[in-house]
């Protein structure tokens, strides 16, 4: 959890230009921009990094509030929701950018 | 609560009868911002995968992106996040034991709250 709140302290930031630059912008150009390899780094990074974050997070949220035969089930979910996002956004990334 | 068969767990404060302070809202905060942020991780994904696969599929997502409701989450999001880094910050800073004195604990809170809207306001500013 520390480890990666400190890598994303300085990848967000830089994620919030990049990303903030060219939402807005036509499909082409958003293609084009996500091509250049920091653009498309610093997205994928992001991607790894801030969903390991989230998993950690989300995953002490609910060993502090929910309890019985739902826990387990809501842990299963956010790996799997955190797995399933990072995963096809690597993809997208990848066939963007290759 | 307190008479519940709890072993030798410490008795977490009774958050109804909690006095709200600066610094345990402000610690709160931090929580529900990095869940609520998952919101805009998957529009995002949405976003990008649609980037990736179809024009037609981007244009679907985009527009929701553009809409005053997507406007409005995102902005959101981005508040979210700068509160959330901030906050993070403020842990980072006390997990080296400075800082722990409630006049400072509460000048950090303050800090986190004002920086945390004028890093949004500024975002906006640069980016508009």
């Amino acid at each position: 959890m520390k480890l990666t709140s400190i890598a994303l302290f300085f990848l967000i930031p830089a994620f919030i230009f990049t990303f903030g630059s060219i939402i807005g912008e036509d499909h082409e150009a958003v293609v084009e921009y996500l091509s250049k390899p920091l653009p498309a780094l610093i997205v994928a990074l992001t991607l790894i990094i801030g969903l390991q974050h989230f998993q950690s997070g989300a995953q002490t949220l609910i060993e502090d509030y929910v309890r019985g035969r739902t826990y387990g089930m809501a842990l299963l979910l956010v790996k799997v929701v955190s797995r399933l996002l990072m995963v096809i956004g690597l993809y997208s990334i990848a066939i963007i950018a290759l | 609560m307190a008479n519940a068969d709890r072993g030798n767990r410490p008795l977490s404060p009774h958050l109804t009868i909690y006095k709200p302070q600066l610094t345990s809202i402000t610690s709160i905060l931090i929580r529900i911002t990095g869940n609520a942020l998952i919101v805009s991780v998957f529009l995002i994904v949405c976003w990008l995968f649609s980037a990736a696969t179809s024009p037609q599929y981007f244009t679907v997502i985009d527009s929701f992106m553009n809409s005053w409701l997507g406007t409005l989450v995102l902005t959101a999001s981005l508040w979210a996040v700068w509160y959330h880094l901030l906050g993070g910050l403020r842990h980072l800073i006390w997990d080296r034991a400075i800082g722990l004195d409630l006049k400072t604990a509460e000048y950090l809170g303050w800090l986190v709250v004002f920086g945390s809207f004028l890093l949004t306001i500024i975002t906006i500013f640069i980016l508009w």
